[in-house]
């Protein structure tokens, strides 16, 4: 069982307060989820000629610092980490594409949590609560968040498994459900040039939908190409750098519960999470249906 | 009216005391605030007593009900009215998926939407939905009546047994075994009853019935008058 939630704000004024939000989301999925939670928060863009990347190692002690610093050199740029939890936080004045190399060939032992220019994630193991005040959620702002509360039932709980699954840059996904054709489907979008991290079957979906969207599809065609292409059980939640999206598989078994108003819209698997959300009372609220794509855009 | 705040007061015990109640008690007039949608709320009660819920609600609220009134004044998450045996349950706003599953009587009035498997294996409760119901709603429905105002989702009525269906608006469509039935005046007479009793507004001479073919199952017509 897990717990997923999503918040992505329209009206801009609300902004200083995403984390806030988010994290009153996230704690009220902590009995779908008391192992471990994951975040990911699109927030505190970086300027054009520089990208960020979230990173993990579970040594507390790992030398940050150092990282940065070898590659400022090995990429002449200018680098800086700053460690938060057993996560770091790396800008770089430099092209992803050159940094995501050079931290998987030096740096092994480092798992590249997500990367962009917006999108920060950040997993870990514990209470929801625990995690987000860790990691300082309340403090974030930002336009949209989405989260994800692990009850491990057939697996180790680490970091791994754990959601959001960020296949592209500032692109991430969290899946309650589970997937039937993953095999298939991974060997096909192996053979399409995509490569994969773990043996779980939510990165395959993830990487399906980075796949169609470097293909050219908009978030709405990618999702109903989901739609035909995944076999299984799904309640999806997926953000973009300016797009938020959710889809039900066709029985839609796996629950969701849908909010919005003007200012927000705003996705949990139960009602608990939305209810402390501003004006959610007169918010417009309902089951998102079967096989159906819902999407919001930013301005 | 007794009013329970749900930061004051912990859910289990709210249930336990309105699950205690006295046929004779007096207190018949309840009200509860601050949900926060939880979870089960006024579950299991027995006695013909009126709660009123404030706000939007979790999974399972009303479960089981006997003889009470519950009215949400709000939103509802999926299971609401689960195996209810008798009294009213209505939902002011939209329920989510599953209401009124397995209900074996009394009435339940969702005066917005209900989500997917609306009604799913009914044996005998009557539902009225003021909006529109999503797919698979009677879903191996038994008994009882489903009323649905607006439209219906895809695969109404599968595998359905002695269930009667009743849709004003369009239906996606019908489920394995479902078919449309004549409206005699019998069932007219019988929908009217039923809205009026919802107290909501509707023309019963718009609505279409659906119902078993009694293909899929092994129906006699001996049995007709236990369903």
């Amino acid at each position: 069982m897990c717990g997923i939630v999503g918040l992505f704000l329209k009206n801009p004024s609300l902004r200083s307060k995403l984390g806030a939000h988010l994290e009153t989301m996230l704690i009220g999925m902590t009995e779908r989820g008391p192992d471990s939670a994951g975040i990911a928060v699109y927030h505190s863009p970086v300027a054009d000629d520089r990208c960020k990347l979230t990173l993990f190692n579970p040594d507390t002690a790992y030398p940050w610092r150092n990282l940065a610093v070898d590659l400022g050199k090995a990429l002449n740029a200018k680098t800086e980490a700053t460690q938060k939890g057993n996560h770091a936080l790396l800008v770089a004045q430099a092209d992803e594409e050159k940094v995501l190399p050079w931290i998987r060939s030096e740096h092994p032992d480092v798992r590249i949590m997500g990367y962009g220019q917006l999108m920060e994630v950040y997993k870990d193991m514990g209470l929801p609560a625990e995690v987000a005040a860790r990691y300082g959620l309340k403090n974030m702002e930002g336009s949209h968040a989405i989260g994800h509360t692990r009850m491990a039932t057939e697996s180790a709980v680490t970091t791994e498994g754990s959601h959001p699954f960020t296949p592209a840059a500032d692109m991430c996904l969290v899946h309650n459900g589970s997937l039937s054709n993953h095999n298939n489907l991974r060997k096909w979008l192996r053979k399409n040039g995509q490569e994969f991290e773990t043996d779980n079957d939510s990165e395959v979906a993830a990487r399906y939908f980075a796949y169609r969207l470097s293909e050219g599809a908009t978030l709405k065609e990618a999702m109903e190409a989901g739609l035909k292409d995944l076999d299984g059980f799904f309640t999806f939640t997926m953000g973009t750098k300016d797009g938020f999206a959710v889809v039900r598989d066709g029985i839609a078994c796996k629950p969701a519960v849908m909010a919005e108003n003007d200012d927000w819209v705003a996705m949990a698997s139960e009602f608990r999470s939305l209810a402390y959300l501003p004006n959610v009372e007169k918010a417009k609220i309902w089951e998102p249906a079967p096989s159906t794509v819902y999407t919001w855009s930013l301005q | 009216m007794n009013v329970i705040d749900l930061t004051k007061t912990p859910l289990r015990e709210v249930n336990q005391r309105l699950q205690s109640l006295s046929a004779d008690s007096n207190e018949r007039l309840w009200k509860l605030t601050n949900l926060h949608g939880e979870h089960a709320c006024a579950v299991g009660l027995t006695q013909p007593i009126e709660v009123h819920v404030d706000g939007h609600i979790g999974y399972y609220c009303a479960g089981m009900n006997q003889e009470a009134t519950v009215v949400v004044h709000g939103q509802c998450g999926m299971g609401v009215a689960e195996n209810m045996m008798s009294g009213e349950v209505r939902v002011k706003g939209n329920a989510s998926s599953a209401a009124g599953a397995t209900g074996q009587g009394g009435l339940l009035v969702i005066e917005g939407d209900a989500g997917t498997r609306c009604g799913i294996s009914m044996k005998g409760i009557d539902i009225v939905v003021g909006g529109s119901v999503g797919a698979m709603s009677g879903f191996m429905a038994q008994s009882g009546s489903l009323v649905v105002c607006g439209d219906a989702g895809s695969s109404l009525g599968d595998s359905i047994y002695e269930a009667r269906l009743y849709v004003q608006g369009k239906v996606e469509s019908l489920g394995s075994d479902c078919v449309e039935k004549q409206m005699t005046p019998h069932h007219l007479a019988k929908l009217e009853r039923l809205l009026k009793k919802a107290g909501i507004d509707a023309d019963p001479k718009k609505f279409k019935r659906y119902g078993s073919a009694r293909k899929l199952y092994n129906f006699h017509v001996d049995n007709a008058s236990s369903y």
